[in-house]
């Protein structure tokens, strides 16, 4: 398929060996390869001697310059907490609820806080805060357990429904199907009376029904005129925003089975400081009251 | 006599598999069983069939022709893997520009982490691997000028690492995966992999001893240190201690940090001998054959592949900057890595500079410009690598997709390139061919290859650097400004990017397998004379 080796009267000398055809030229190496790859050496053995390299008997040489990455670490965080005490100790002193009104330390709460948001907040509750689908969006007014600094800086620090911090903030929605509390025609009944109050029922007919059936077993919750009840974090069920979702099969899965989210406390993980700066930047995303 | 062994060993086989499928305790190892109580019975049967037959009379397979037949297999399960490996890989990167396509129905075996370590796998060990295989074994006897030592061991080598291939991948899908990133698979299947290469190197050292050259090709020097350094970093990375002889789990024995540094340093050898010494073995063949013309140096061939096996084992620990691995470890892999820069390019020069003389044949010959350009990529990811090991610059590069750039443009350009040039130079030789059924479709090929990869690499340098540089982006305070899932809406327009150079990709590929059976089916028959070589000296 391929042409014999072909040769020019110009080639220089091949080494005289040849294998299925192929030879080859007996060219020096390349000098200026040579000369690259003898100045990587040189360097190499240069930067050995510069930076922790050769292990020894019991340790390896620590090099000249005394680098390490820890202690590099080590360093450049210090100098940024060094830098930032002053703001945090601040911030652990000062009133939650002048926070926003101090004019240095409020940019610095909310920077510190998105920092802390995106870190730590942003898998379930979204980068941008919206929220998902059983994560609360904290963008709007509708808060489940209080939009105030205070009960923000609360739900942060404990948590919700946690096994972990003993003061999480705690209720218990009954599993009215699963327990039955309720039977099947009556959850249907309830629910269509519960879409009644922020749009359209499934079934039309069913919503005076449902309307005793609330009246029975829901107001102790969620009240009577459907507001909901921050103190128990049970949500306002006539505002047309949902958590998990307002259409039928969802709001039958959620009083059948109940809902039980879940937050984690952040006083464990999270310094004072860090905490009200995350509350501070939740506070002033929208809905902070 | 040998036929009543092998039924021996088929039939305990079988038997102790049908075990093994009964007390399996998880999927992958029960799937895996049923797979080898059924291929085992099977063989049982063929060969019980053929006991005590008269010996069919061979023709064609005498000691005085090339073992071709083996050869021909490795041609066509290269292609295969290859096309299954790229149709994997872009439907991947498919997958994260757009998560829906891991469908909910097909959860748990066709989402991004069980398809990942299918599509690398299929790429370098299934593709890269028989390309290996099939070149270093036609190579090695036309350069030995002598038939390949060992008789049917060769055909053993070859069904025996489809085995490992079927078992690696089918495992990946049900979750069977040690998590050890290019060493996957578990315990029964590194075992078996270490049986076939054992076989391999004996097949393949038995060759060269009985050649009838006086000399070693230069090929055959990578060809070897590839297979027994491959086969030393396979062996102790996957020295692991099996939960159960009925499980498909294992517990490694290297504790915490040293499992890191074993893990790459077989990890980076896996890409120094199979991925490098290996295939510039088949540069060192190709080249100067489709060129016809000597290899430039042979001064240089013998300076860069000892500096290069010397130095490329030491690299390992540049893919552990900035973690628990002592900072000495770390100066030592980046101190290696870049002084690996010119020894690697000494294969990229004595490649290029073959050519000279030569040049004008890259306008008429596209499996010639298909060779050079392998080449070409060849020598700006060993560039493009010495310069991520500076702990600097890996700072940014570290976990971005820079790296998965980096590995591609090394990966599709070099390996897949130089793979498609000896695959379009062994099928008319292997096939008995006057030549190639298409200049014009190896032509679409290359282009579409070529610009396939530089969308690869452009998208992924330009996603992975600015993925770095969000990660460390802070305000004046010091705090971050970027979430991780902004960094990961940030690249959606790049991912698309790279699908579609995975299509072009795919598509000359895939216009490669049709040239090919096309050669093979209407092609002229030429008359060639396969016998082995007079030795020329």
């Amino acid at each position: 398929m391929t042409e014999q080796n072909k040769k020019f009267d110009t080639d220089p000398k091949t080494t005289g060996h040849s294998w299925d055809g192929i030879e080859e030229f007996d060219n020096p190496m390349p000098r200026w390869w040579l000369i690259t790859l003898y100045i990587c050496i040189v360097w190499g053995i240069g930067y050995t001697i510069a930076y922790p390299a050769w292990p020894m008997v019991t340790r390896a040489t620590a090099g000249l310059t005394g680098w390490s990455t820890r202690a590099d670490f080590a360093a450049e965080t210090a100098a940024q907490q060094a830098a930032n005490a002053p703001f945090n100790n601040r911030l652990e002193t000062t009133d939650l609820a002048a926070i926003p009104h101090d004019p240095q330390l409020g940019p610095y709460a909310v920077s510190a806080g998105a920092a802390v948001f995106k870190t730590w907040c942003a898998q379930c509750h979204g980068s941008g805060a919206a929220g998902a689908v059983g994560y609360p969006n904290l963008l709007d007014d509708d808060w489940l357990w209080g939009g105030s600094l205070e009960d923000i800086h609360t739900t942060v620090s404990y948590g919700i429904r946690n096994d972990d911090s003993a003061d999480a903030r705690y209720s218990e929605m009954p599993a009215f199907g699963r327990d039955e509390l309720l039977d099947e025609h009556q959850i249907e009944a309830v629910v269509n009376y519960v879409m009644s109050l922020s749009g359209s029922p499934q079934d039309a007919t069913m919503v005076d029904e449902g309307a005793t059936i609330y009246a029975d077993n829901c107001t102790a919750c969620h009240t009577e005129n459907a507001g909901g009840d921050r103190s128990l974090g049970a949500p306002n069920l006539g505002d047309a925003i949902w958590l998990y979702g307002g259409d039928y099969d969802t709001l039958i899965e959620t009083v059948t089975n109940a809902r039980f989210g879940v937050m984690p406390n952040w006083n464990g993980r999270l310094s004072e400081a860090e905490i009200r700066a995350v509350t501070a930047y939740v506070h002033q995303l929208g809905g902070g009251e | 006599m040998s036929n009543y062994l092998k039924l021996t060993v088929l039939g305990v086989t079988t038997i102790f598999m049908m075990i093994a499928a009964n007390y399996a305790r998880d999927l992958a190892y029960q799937v895996h069983a049923v797979i080898l109580t059924i291929l085992a019975g099977g063989l049982f049967l063929w060969v019980l069939r053929q006991t005590d037959e008269p010996e069919p009379i061979t023709t064609g397979n005498s000691e005085h022709e090339y073992f071709d037949s083996v050869i021909r297999a490795g041609v066509i399960a290269t292609a295969f893997w290859g096309v299954v490996g790229f149709l994997v890989g872009t439907f991947i990167a498919f997958q994260l520009a757009f998560p829906a396509l891991n469908f909910d129905w097909s959860m748990g075996l066709t989402n991004f982490g069980r398809l990942r370590p299918l599509h690398t796998s299929a790429v370098i060990f299934a593709f890269g691997g028989n390309a290996l295989l099939a070149t270093s074994m036609y190579i090695v006897q036309r350069t030995s000028a002598t038939r390949l030592w060992g008789g049917n061991l060769a055909w053993f080598v070859f069904w025996g690492y489809q085995l490992f291939i079927v078992l690696a991948a089918t495992g990946y899908l049900l979750g069977g995966t040690q998590s050890k990133e290019y060493a996957e698979p578990e315990w029964y299947i590194d075992l078996w992999l270490t049986v076939v290469w054992v076989a391999y190197l004996a097949v393949f050292l038995g060759t060269i001893i009985k050649r009838k050259e006086r000399h070693i090709y230069v090929a055959n020097w990578f060809f070897l240190a590839f297979i027994i350094t491959v086969a030393m970093v396979h062996v102790i990375n996957n020295l692991s201690v099996p939960v159960s002889l009925w499980g498909s789990k294992s517990v490694i024995v290297w504790p915490g940090v040293q499992d890191a540094m074993v893990q790459w340093w077989y990890g980076h050898n896996a890409v120094g001998f199979f991925l490098t010494a290996g295939f510039l073995g088949m540069m060192y063949y190709f080249i100067p054959k489709q060129a016809g013309r000597p290899v430039y140096s042979y001064k240089l061939s013998i300076i860069h592949f000892w500096a290069l096996i010397f130095l490329y084992i030491w690299a390992g620990p540049h893919h552990l900057h900035y973690t628990a691995l002592p900072d000495w470890a770390t100066t030592l892999g980046m101190v290696f890595s870049i002084i690996l820069w010119m020894p690697s390019w000494g294969g990229m020069i004595n490649g290029l500079m073959t050519l000279s003389g030569a040049w004008d044949k890259l306008r008429t010959d596209p499996v010639l410009r298909m060779l050079v350009i392998s080449v070409g990529f060849y020598g700006m990811s060993t560039f493009e690598g010495p310069v991520m090991s500076i702990r600097a610059v890996n700072s940014l590069s570290h976990y971005t997709d820079w790296t998965i750039g980096h590995v591609h443009s090394g990966a599709l350009g070099w390996n897949g390139m130089i793979t498609f040039g000896a695959l379009y130079y062994l099928v008319p030789v292997l096939w008995k061919r006057e030549r190639l059924y298409s200049l014009s479709m190896v032509s679409w090929h290359f282009w579409l290859a070529t610009i396939g990869i530089v969308l690869y690499a452009a998208s992924m340098w330009v996603s992975g650097i600015m993925e770095g540089l969000m990660w460390r982006e802070v305000d004046a305070n010091g705090f971050l400004v970027n979430s991780f899932a902004d960094t990961v809406a940030a690249k959606f327009p790049m991912y698309v990017v790279r699908g579609l150079g995975g299509v072009m990709y795919l598509t000359g590929s895939i216009i490669m397998c049709v040239n090919l059976w096309m050669t093979v089916q209407r092609t002229p028959a030429r008359e060639a004379n396969l016998r082995v070589a007079v030795p020329a000296e």
